[in-house]
């Protein structure tokens, strides 16, 4: 993957990227309250290729990426994903939302959750059949969940319900992966689960974009990064972009010298 | 069964008793599901100032403009909760809260005010209904059910009933798995092309429909507890939303049935002379029942990483 960022190649290079990119977002402003908590973004996902969005709590990170797929409203700004709106390409998008962010009691079992992915498939009225079913297992053992399958979610550890998250998003078949914060409060194994998973996505030409908290794995789970506060602070390859001086830039003081230091291997 | 009394007098009460339930719990369980459960309650109440405004300005009780009046106040709720909730930025629940009584005090105002002695509306009605009193006279026996001319005369409610039970029903079925997909996980519906607050906003106004239609037969409390009794009976049967439902209608449909039964010869087993209101003895049997699935139900617990949590 030699793709770089054109927006230095001038503009008619730059419109080129965008319009192939598998995600691309321009002037995005987002704001909750008077605050905005994503000013004027522009992003150029790279496709193919696994990109970390980071930066400090409360910088618009999962507002990002929820303004871009429409389930927030943006004040302004503009997505297209591989060169189309987002309501043309909704086969091509699979999203996983925080796992906190909905209730697991609910009543259902795993290889229900599982089945939501194919929804476009199924429509209204389609009956499962059993190649759905079998495409739902599937799916649950690319996670290591397909024992699972007839357990009810909210008898899962949080490791396990990411994982039939993940599960979920696989059997949308999507290009576009989105995950938001898929390594949050999950135990070690699941996470190696999950970057497997994801690497086989893009080693097969998907492209995976992340929410991602852990400075720590970024350099070694990710090709990509997009440092976000509020505004982009900088974005690109690993070894070019997740520098020093772009990380105190994203976080300010935030980020004591210890941690620094510990960073300072993976640090491009 | 001795038909020639229980035909005329129970038959009718007790199929428009089990409309009503099965049609409140149905969305009821959306509803539950969705922290929703108030809107039930909420819409309950407001009808009755459209109910009471719809008759102070026709002078009659009838069944359109009833249902215009009450459907007109439900969208005034919806609309005032809406603006309290974004003007005040203040959570649904309470919004809420602050329409449903104050448009429900205002209906009973209303009504205590305008002279409704001529016809059977008043403040007990608004509250109890009066199931008992929807009774089938052109019935003489089972055979009736096949007699046109005494068919004619069954009391209006009962196709009514049916008829809102039948639009709950046909939506949900409709519309399952988009129910379902956004009641789990709102955001992801989003991303897969559903149009979610349209949706919630249907499952609202279903909810109403099936609540006016049972307001005038049964009263408000009666929808109160069929909107959230059975369906959270029924949520602790089972760890699966096919299954609840299902579950939730059997509840229901056994809340109308003993009820109605209990209210009329309850009280004659207790050596008292008079019954009490039907649709107070379903709201309570109702309750009873998630009385006791809450004790005894098998799935009541809450899963494993809800207690880490």
């Amino acid at each position: 993957m030699n793709l770089t960022l054109a927006t230095r190649d001038g503009f008619i290079a730059a419109e080129d990227t965008r319009s192939s990119s598998p995600l691309a977002v321009r002037g995005l402003t987002v704001s909750y309250g008077q605050k905005p908590a994503v000013f004027s973004v522009d992003m150029t996902v790279v496709p193919g290729a696994m990109t970390a969005i980071i930066g400090p709590n409360g910088a618009g990170k999962s507002t990002l990426l929820k303004a871009a797929l429409g389930i927030l409203k943006p004040l302004a700004g503009q997505t297209t994903v591989f060169g189309q709106p987002v309501a043309a390409c909704r086969d091509r998008i699979a999203y996983v939302p925080q796992r906190a962010s909905v209730d697991w009691d609910f009543p259902t079992r795993v290889i229900d959750v599982v089945l939501m992915g194919l929804y476009r498939q199924l429509g209204l009225l389609g009956r499962v059949r059993g190649a759905h079913r079998a495409k739902a297992l599937e799916c649950l053992s690319r996670v290591g969940m397909e024992d699972f399958a007839t357990r009810q979610i909210g008898e899962l550890s949080g490791g396990q319900q990411q994982r039939v998250f993940l599960a979920r998003a696989l059997a949308q078949d999507a290009d576009l992966y989105l995950l938001d914060e898929p390594f949050a409060g999950v135990d070690a194994a699941t996470e190696k689960a999950i970057i497997a998973v994801l690497k086989s996505l893009r080693d097969t030409g998907k492209t995976v974009v992340a929410v991602h908290h852990d400075l720590s794995t970024v350099a070694e789970y990710f090709d990509h990064v997009f440092l976000i506060n509020t505004r982009r602070v900088a974005e690109g390859r690993v070894e070019d972009v997740f520098t020093e001086e772009h990380l105190q830039a994203a976080y300010g003081g935030r980020l004591a010298g210890a941690q620094m230091d510990q960073l300072s291997g993976t640090l491009g | 069964m001795m038909g020639a009394e229980f035909v005329p007098l129970s038959l009718t009460p007790l199929l428009i008793g089990i409309c009503v339930a099965v049609a409140c719990a149905l969305p009821g369980n959306f509803l539950v599901l969705r922290r929703q459960a108030l809107i039930g309650d909420a819409i309950s109440h407001v009808v009755l100032p459209g109910i009471v405004v719809a008759f102070l300005l026709t002078g009659v009780v009838a069944t359109w403009p009833m249902l215009l009046g009450a459907a007109g106040a439900a969208i005034i709720a919806v609309a005032a909760i809406e603006a309290i909730r974004r003007l005040g930025k203040i959570e649904p629940g309470a919004a809420m809260g602050v329409v449903f009584t104050t448009m429900f005090a205002g209906g009973v105002l209303l009504l205590e005010q305008s002279d409704t002695s001529s016809v059977h509306l008043d403040v007990e009605h608004a509250l109890f209904g009066n199931l008992e009193s929807l009774i089938w006279l052109d019935a003489t026996g089972w055979a009736s059910l096949l007699d046109p001319v005494a068919l004619a005369g069954l009391p209006v409610e009962l196709p009514r009933m049916a008829a809102a039970l039948l639009a709950v029903a046909v939506f949900i079925a409709l519309f399952w798995r988009p129910l379902k997909i956004s009641t789990f996980d709102e955001g992801f519906a989003q991303t897969m092309g559903m149009r979610t607050q349209p949706l919630g906003l249907a499952l609202v106004i279903v909810s109403a429909i099936a609540a006016v239609a049972a307001f005038d037969a049964v009263g408000s409390i009666i929808v109160i507890a069929m909107f959230i009794c059975p369906p959270a009976a029924a949520r602790l049967m089972t760890n699966r939303l096919e299954h609840q439902v299902a579950w939730s209608v059997l509840f229901a449909a056994l809340a109308a049935i003993f009820g109605y039964v209990i209210a009329g010869y309850g009280p004659l087993w207790l050596g008292y002379t008079s019954s009490v209101s039907a649709a107070g003895m379903i709201a309570t049997v109702s309750g009873v029942i998630l009385a006791v699935t809450a004790i005894f139900g098998p799935h009541r617990h809450r899963g494993g990483a809800a207690k880490e949590a």
